[in-house]
């Protein structure tokens, strides 16, 4: 969930909508679901990895949460128990695809003790949030999520996309929340190292005039 | 505590996140006011961050929200013959 639609749900009586829903007034799913459309589908797009099947997949999953909404508890937030059943069908579609082995969260991921090192280069704290607004560099993180190890993708997904706190994620995910903590700064490390090089082949710095100039060397 | 730069980066994650204890996050601190490395490596991590919270870079597919919205619509439709929602 991304801060505007945090701050769209928060002002509004989730509960109370809950509580109506079931009480008959059911066009107000619509209402409900609307400002986490986007969280259900990136987290089943974060396991399945194919845009048809994400959509089907959170198309359930949303069809699901309002079949079982009776069986919603107050005491976890709608969002995480929306995300829980989204893992759930990404899951269901992964494992139909046989496809399971390959992504498995169960699976031991290889040289996750491992030590990971960063890319130490010094040139990106330059580069101005101005530069960020280029669509390649976008989509470049957009490949570089996608090739990270299913595990780190599911992780850096519910965390760093959809916004859920660590708590929140290790609920959603069946996992501890130590290792969401390992899992993400891993995620993020690789996404650093990843791109950092990238950035660096699309837009060399030259240090001496482009900051005087007000010119990106890119541009 | 004096930390080296890989003690550094191993809390990158959890600084970003602001859950080290405040302890560590005075020595992290420290350590990035006279390491350009560390520094260039926690900035270029944040913008990563910066980046993936734009709705821009990950977006629905088009048309997904009228998608939903109309199979919604049908399985509330449905409902009407079975009207318990559970």
């Amino acid at each position: 969930m991304k801060s505007g639609e945090a701050t769209a749900t928060a002002n509004r009586d989730e509960a109370g909508l809950i509580t109506r829903i079931l009480a008959g007034e059911k066009e107000l799913f619509h209402e409900l679901i609307r400002p986490y459309e986007r969280m259900v589908y990136m987290t089943v797009f974060s396991i399945v990895r194919n845009e048809t099947e994400a959509e089907d997949g959170a198309q359930d999953a949303i069809v699901n949460a309002y079949r079982h909404l009776g069986k919603f508890r107050g005491d976890a937030k709608f969002s995480t128990w929306l995300t829980t059943i989204a893992v759930n069908e990404g899951r269901q579609k992964l494992s139909r695809a046989k496809r399971a082995k390959e992504d498995s969260l169960d699976e031991p991921i290889e040289g996750e003790d491992q030590e990971l090192t960063p890319a130490p280069l010094t040139d990106w704290r330059e580069i101005p949030l101005e530069a960020l607004e280029r669509k390649e560099l976008r989509e470049a993180l957009r490949s570089a999520v996608a090739e990270l190890p299913g595990i780190y993708r599911q992780i850096f997904t519910l965390r760093d996309i959809d916004g859920l706190n660590v708590a929140e994620t290790a609920v959603a995910l069946g996992i501890n929340t130590n290792m969401v903590k390992v899992r993400l700064h891993r995620a993020r490390m690789m996404l650093q190292k990843r791109l950092v090089p990238l950035l660096k082949t699309t837009a060399p710095v030259r240090k001496s005039s482009w900051w005087k100039t007000g010119r990106m060397p890119w541009s | 505590m004096e930390l080296n730069c890989k003690h550094v980066w191993a809390h990158i994650s959890d600084y970003i996140d602001d859950s080290v204890a405040p302890e560590l996050r005075a020595d992290i601190e420290r350590h990035l006011e006279h390491c350009e490395i560390c520094s260039a490596i926690l900035d270029s991590t944040r913008n990563i961050l910066v980046l993936t919270a734009d709705d821009r870079t990950f977006e629905l597919p088009v048309g997904f929200s009228k998608r939903l919205h109309e199979r919604l619509a049908r399985e509330l439709a449905e409902e009407a013959n079975a009207p318990t929602v559970n």
